[in-house]
This record gives C-alpha cells, structure tokens and sequence, in this order.
C-alpha cells in the first residue's frame, strides 16, 4: 500500500486556464475564443460539445501539440504557455496523454510502446538501445497487470483488438506517472461495451492516483456517468461549466444546437439495449448509467 | 457529356461542343510535334545503312551462335566484381542516404531554411545523373576499376533512396508522434520509436529494390572503364568477337533475372 | 500492491529486429562472410586512390567555370536531339506497347498469346538500355534513329508491362457485366477496360517520356545521338568546362521535365 500512500501525499497543482485563444492564421477559423477556467486538484472534468467546438484543440493546447495563439495555461506556479522547448519537454514529462484512435506506434511491442511513456525520463542512447532502469520495467510490468494484459507483453501493438490497444495507451500515459491526465475521446473508436469498460478504467485509475483529468468525450450519459463536473464547450466558446446533474434537456440544446434531445436520448437509450433471440432485453447494468 | 434538347427530341453526346474542340486541338498539335521530330531523325539517318539492319542483324546473328561456352570460365570472376559494385555501392548509399533522408522530410527536419534546400539539392543533383555518367567521371578521377564503379553506383543510388525514404518518412502516421512527444521525449527519441519503426519495411523495401537496379546498371559500367562484365563486353564488340558477346548477353540476362527474383521475395518477406 | 508484487525484478529483453533466430543468425554470419570476400577480392589500385584527391581537385578545376558559349551550338543541337528522340521514342513506343499490353492482360487473352506479350516485354525490361543501344548501333549506324529505336524499344517494356498490370488490376466486374451484354472483344475493352486505366495509363506515359528523356542523355555515349554524344565528345576532347555546361544543363532540364510531369499528372488526375 506504500505507493498508494505515497499517491496521497503528493503535492498536486491546480491548472487554470486564462483567455486562452487560438486562432488560424491561414484561415481566419477561430478555434478557441477565450476559455478560462480552473481544475482544481483530484478533479475528473470531462469536456463536452459537438465535433468541431474545439474539444480537442483546447487539450492539445495544454500540453502544446497545438500552439495557443493567446492565454495563459497556469500549471501550480508555471506558465506551459511561456516556456521554451527544454522547459516544455520537462513539464510534458509529467502531464499524461490518451488519444482517439490510440495512437500507438504499430509496429513496436507492447512492453516498448508502455515504456515510451519513460522517455523524457532516459537519455537517447538508452533509449535507442532500449536499456530501461529496471524499476521502470517493474512498473511497466505492474501496469500492463492492472489494465489486464500481462500476456501480451511481446505482442506487437497492431496484433491487438481496439479495447486492448487503448489499455496499452492508457498503461503508458501512466507510465509517466503523471500528475495531469489529458484524455481525448478515449472511446470514439471503441465499440458501446468496450467504451464503458476503459471509461470505468480510466476513472478508476484516477481516483487510485488522485490524478487531476481532463476527458473529451462526445458521448453525454458517459460524461455524466464517470466525470464530476461537465464543461460544454460550442464553436469555441465555453457554453456550460457544472455538476452532471444541472445538464438537462435546455443545456444540451444551447451545446449541441435544435437537436430534439427527447429522440437522441431514446437513441443513446437504445444504444444500450441488447436484442438477443429477438426480443429486447434490457441490461440493467447498463441503464443505470443513463439516469 | 452532354444532353441537348433539339426539336423536343434529346441528343446525347460524349462530349459538348467546346470540350470536343478542345480535344481535337490538342490531338492535332500532339500529331504535328510528332511529325516534325520525325522529320528531324529522318533527316539524320543514313536511310540506306536502316534499310540495310536486317541483313547486318542477321549476319551478327549468325555469328553470335553458336555462343563459345568455355568463354563463361572467364566470366566469374567480372560477374562477382559486378556483384560487389553493386552491393558495396547500395551499402554506402544507404549509409549517406538516410541522414539525408532525415535532414529532407518536411516533418523531421532540423531546419526548413538551411538543412531541407541542401538535403533537396544534393537529392536531386544525384538523381538526375546516370551512373554511367558518374563512372564517366570517376574513372578519371579514381582511374578505371572497381572503385570508380562502386563509387559511380553509391553516387546515384543516393538520391534514388533518399527520395523514396523521405517520402515514407513524410508520410508516416503523425498521431503515434504527437503520443509519443506528449511524453516528453526529445525529437532523437520521437524519431526512433515513432518514425523509424513506421518506415523500416519501406526502407528495406527501398534499399533492395535499388540493389535489384545496381545490378543491372553494374553490368554496364565496364563499358566506360569501372570494371565488372562491362568492361569484357566491351572489348569483345571492339573485336567483333560476336560468339562472345552473346556469352556475355546471356551471362548479364541470367545475373538480371536471379537479383530480380532474389529482390522480390525479399520485399514480399519483409512488408 | 508494491514491492512484493511478482511484477518485481522480472526481465524484459527488448525484441530483435528479426523475429526468427536462425534466420537472423543466418543473415549476420552470411553478410561478414560476404563483406570479407567482397573486400578480400577487390582490387583497389590504392596509389591511384591516393591520388584521387588531388586528381579530383584538378579535375574540379577544371570543370570550372562551367563554359556554355564555345560548344554553343553544339550543345543546344544536342539538347534538341535529345528532346524529339524521347518525344517521338515515347509517341511510337506507347502506341506500339498498347495491344502487347493489352494482350499482356491475363484475364483478355488466352494463355499462349499472354506468353508471348510478357516475354517481349520481359526481355525489353530485362537488357539494360545502354546494350540495346549498342547493338542499335551496329544495326542501324550512329545517329538518332538507332536511340529512338532503343528508347522505342525500352518503352514498350515499360509501359507495356505497367499497362498490363492495371488491366489486371482493374475492378472485374464491368468487364462481366458487358460479356452478359453481349459485348465483342473490342467493345469490351472500349467500354469496360479503357475508362478504368485511362487515367493512370496517362500518368505512367508522361512519366516514361521524361525517363526517355532522361536515358537520351546516357546512350548518346555509345553514338546513339542526343546530348549524350556531346557530352562524350566533350569528355573526349578534355573540354571539361563545356562537359560541365552540359551536366549542368541536363539536371535543369531533367528537374523541369519532373516537375512538368508531375504537374501534368496531377492535372489528369
């Protein structure tokens, strides 16, 4: 239970965003418009909205793939936004990253696609010879165990099913040991079963390390189900900041436009019953999520 | 295509009107280039000396059979020179050509103002001379022989394997990148775990298809002076000893047909 | 949940490049072998080698400055020469390489016509160019027919090949729908086949006249005309700064001819 304990006592930053903009020079789109808000530690935020109101440019913008145009991105006492590119690698070090469609490197192992989560950690000639401090080969070995794929450790990365490969994703994100998850639509390629699954995961894991996360999700009742707060993000603009249980039926029309949310919830509800032998059986389990 | 309406009947066209013109422009102005190239070899040829080809190229024929078999002794030890020009040459331009393939990607280069252009140029300086022509030049400066030959290939084989390389590497999947840089890995790092293992079975792809083509162009090097079977053919047209050509001929068909077979299985291996 | 966990101390060895442990040892032991017989064998003249330096020095200065002007018009007849030999090379041999490669086409013809089609072609493809060239030569004297009848000859190899390739390639069922139809050869082909491999075929025939152009500059060494007869003379003569003029002049031209190619191809996709 050591490192549990441990888990506790670390000293976690709160992040807060300040008018943080960004916007396309080439195209004039503006992508972001002024979002500020703050996470405070331990929190799980998930980001709503629907395709193209800048989810995953606003998480990209965090840990800088994607260069905010203006803002601030304040991380404990630094600003991610003013450092220069060494500064920069040293922080990502410590923020975690899940991405849609995995995004693991094909061609290499299991075990070599976790610990490419260590490599800010490792100079460059250890890790082009793959020489890992042992520790980080027991922790690797302890996460592919928690995230149940310990047999798969050899396996090459695109021989697994989509479940599997975002288990090896999220296995190296921790890898990092992070103090900061960013997790951007973790389920968009993930059969309705399977998604429930690595959301339960992933919000497990979070609250096991007390991680401060940041989830884009476009599926509402999962957002609703695994986050303790929901912002709703539209063309840019930040439209809700709340507890999943003001989101009601007015608040998804203001994110997601004149949808009628009365039939989208009968499909999202349908979603989650199965027909087996003809007749429709509704998995309870299931259903509890959506209230 | 087109559907008119003419007296309430519908008339259906490939083409409309303007499109048609079009073509048949084109078509004519392709025909008169052609016609005047024509005219220009026509007016540079000894019609009589083409007139004459059949009975010329009978006669060689007749001289090349029967093809003087224990002249194939000698050859072994040209062939294995070809070999190894084009072999050793694929090495080294393998060796220079991925840096420079790196320093040419879009997406890996340390600089797009200064390092990119170089990388280009030497690319496409490389790709735009034959090998011959590089051992035309090589032998007078190395003097004839292997060396010139093996030179002359890695020179040209460059510029073959960093455009194709380069391209892999700027068409590789950006998204295992930008995972692998939110880790805070250092561009070294996104490189070999991200970049190199996407494009290994395209390099080796590239490297032995290259081989495959230093090959056959290794046969012929000899003809400038930088050794291999080359260099026998030569002498044996300078003295009309046509029997041995077609040892030759038929050695360089067989050495042509086994790198081929030998390149295509590796590459069905290994993608 | 921490240091007593079985995850603890376990090895991990990193995977080889070659999954296969006697292939891989295989493939180690045959190319030591092979790289010390190739060096053994070679034999580099090693004080001629030593000189190459300065000899390359020399060599560049003389390259220096490139000279366009004295071979003015030698050098612009050659680049011309070059240019129609591809031109009309490409035109003959494209036309000449559409029923060998149509004919090529496995699922067209019956088993002995394809063959035949493929060894034409395969023999083209097969002799290097610059052998071609030479027995031309013989056959038909120096000059500019004997480069066009080898580029022509190359050309057909090529694309006939290519061509070939696509048909077999290409989606099946149009060509059953129009056999259902009632269809004759021709018709089938016109209808079902040509529409399919248009686009590329347009693509590869501009791409083979640039390497046309390309090869023009090379089997001019053995008198097949063009720029590459210059060049030779050039070299022959020692007039290097013109030998330089011309290497310059045929990357420019060959970069322009990719580039023109390239746009062209884009423009018919």
């Amino acid at each position: 239970m050591a490192v549990c304990h441990l888990h506790l006592l670390k000293f976690m930053p709160s992040l807060h965003l300040e008018k943080l903009t960004k916007r396309y020079e080439r195209t004039g789109y503006d992508a972001l418009k002024s979002i500020s808000f703050t996470v405070e530690p331990g929190q799980i935020i998930a980001l709503i909205g629907p395709s193209g109101a800048g989810k995953s440019t606003l998480i990209r913008c965090i840990n800088r793939l994607v260069e905010p145009t203006s803002g601030k991105v304040q991380w404990g006492d630094v600003d991610l936004v003013s450092l220069n590119s060494g500064q920069l690698r040293r922080a990502r070090r410590k923020i975690g990253m899940i991405f849609q469609e995995f995004a693991l490197v094909d061609r290499l192992s299991v075990m070599e696609n976790v610990l490419s989560g260590r490599l800010g950690y490792v100079n460059f000639w250890q890790s082009l010879t793959r020489r890992f401090p042992q520790k980080d080969i027991d922790e690797a070995f302890r996460l592919l165990d928690r995230v149940g794929l310990s047999e798969f450790v050899d396996k090459r990365a695109d021989k697994l099913s989509g479940g599997q490969r975002q288990r090896v994703g999220i296995a190296r994100a921790l890898m990092q040991d992070p103090d900061l998850l960013l997790v951007d639509e973790p389920t968009a390629s993930l059969d309705p079963k399977t998604s429930r699954q690595i959301m339960r995961l992933i919000g497990e894991l979070c609250r096991e390390r007390k991680l401060t996360a940041i989830i884009n999700i476009h599926d509402v009742p999962l957002a609703k189900m695994f986050a303790e707060r929901i912002i709703g993000l539209k063309d840019g603009a930040l439209v809700f900041d709340g507890p999943p249980d003001q989101l009601a039926g007015e608040v998804l029309t203001r994110i997601y436009g004149e949808e009628d949310w009365e039939e989208a919830g009968q499909r999202a509800l349908m979603k989650f019953v199965q027909v087996g032998d003809g007749v429709p059986v509704i998995d309870n389990d299931r259903m509890a999520g959506l209230r | 295509m087109s559907v008119a309406s003419v007296n309430g009947k519908r008339e259906w066209q490939r083409y409309d009107g303007k499109q048609g013109l079009l073509r048949w422009v084109l078509w004519l102005i392709g025909a008169a280039v052609f016609v005047w190239c024509w005219q220009k070899i026509s007016a540079g040829t000894e019609w009589s000396f083409v007139l004459d080809a059949p009975e010329q190229g009978a006669d060689i024929l007749g001289r090349m059979v029967p093809p003087e078999w224990s002249y194939a002794r000698v050859l072994l030890r040209p062939l294995w020179d070809t070999l190894n020009m084009a072999t050793l040459g694929t090495m080294i331009a393998v060796v220079l050509a991925v840096p420079l393939a790196f320093l040419a990607a879009q997406n890996t280069t340390p600089s797009a103002e200064f390092a990119r252009p170089f990388a280009l140029f030497c690319i496409v300086a490389s790709r735009s001379i034959n090998s011959l022509i590089w051992a035309l030049v090589l032998v007078m400066i190395l003097g004839p022989g292997v060396l010139a030959g093996t030179v002359a290939i890695a020179l040209r084989s460059v510029g073959f394997i960093g455009k194709l390389l380069y391209e892999a590497i700027e068409e590789t999947d950006h998204r295992p990148l930008d995972a692998i840089a939110s880790t805070g890995a250092s561009s070294g790092q996104i490189i070999s775990y991200g970049v190199v293992p996407q494009i290994m079975p395209v390099f080796a792809g590239i490297a032995v298809f290259r081989w495959d083509i230093n090959i056959r162009e290794s046969t012929i090097l000899g003809l400038v002076g930088a050794g291999g079977i080359g260099l026998q053919l030569n002498s044996s047209i300078g003295n009309l000893d046509w029997s041995r050509v077609s040892v030759i001929l038929l050695a360089i068909f067989a050495t042509v047909i086994v790198s081929e077979w030998v390149s295509a299985s590796i590459r069905k291996a290994v993608t | 949940m921490a240091d007593s966990s079985p995850s603890v101390g376990r090895v991990w060895t990193p995977p080889p490049l070659i999954a296969n442990a006697t292939l891989r040892w295989i493939i180690l032991i045959g190319t030591v072998v092979y790289l010390i017989a190739a060096f053994g064998t070679l034999d580099f003249n090693w004080q001629r080698i030593a000189q190459g330096w300065e000899r390359g020095q020399r060599f560049l200065g003389g390259f220096t400055p490139p000279d366009f002007v004295t071979r003015g018009e030698a050098i612009l007849e050659g680049v011309l020469e070059s240019l129609w030999m591809a031109f009309a090379a490409s035109v003959v041999g494209i036309i000449l390489s559409i029923p060998i490669g149509v004919c090529g086409a496995r699922n067209l013809v019956p088993q002995p016509i394809y063959m035949v089609c493929r060894s034409i072609m395969a023999v083209s493809r097969t002799l290097p160019e610059i052998l071609v060239a030479i027995l031309f030569v013989k056959l038909f004297g120096f000059g500019t027919f004997a480069g066009f009848m080898t580029l022509m000859f190359a050309t057909v190899g090529y694309f006939g090949k290519l061509l070939a390739e696509d048909i077999e390639a290409a989606n099946q069922a149009p060509l059953e729908a129009m056999r259902a139809a009632g269809a004759s050869w021709l018709q089938r082909l016109n209808y079902a086949v040509q529409p399919l491999v248009m686009p590329r075929a347009i693509g590869i025939a501009i791409y083979r006249m640039d390497m046309n152009f390309r090869e023009s500059a090379v089997i001019g060494i053995v008198g097949a005309g063009g720029i590459g007869a210059t060049l030779n003379t050039a070299f022959d003569r020692y007039e290097f700064p013109t030998a330089a003029a011309i290497l310059i002049l045929i990357i420019l031209i060959v970069l322009g001819s990719e580039y023109l190619s390239t746009f062209c191809r884009r423009l018919v996709r």
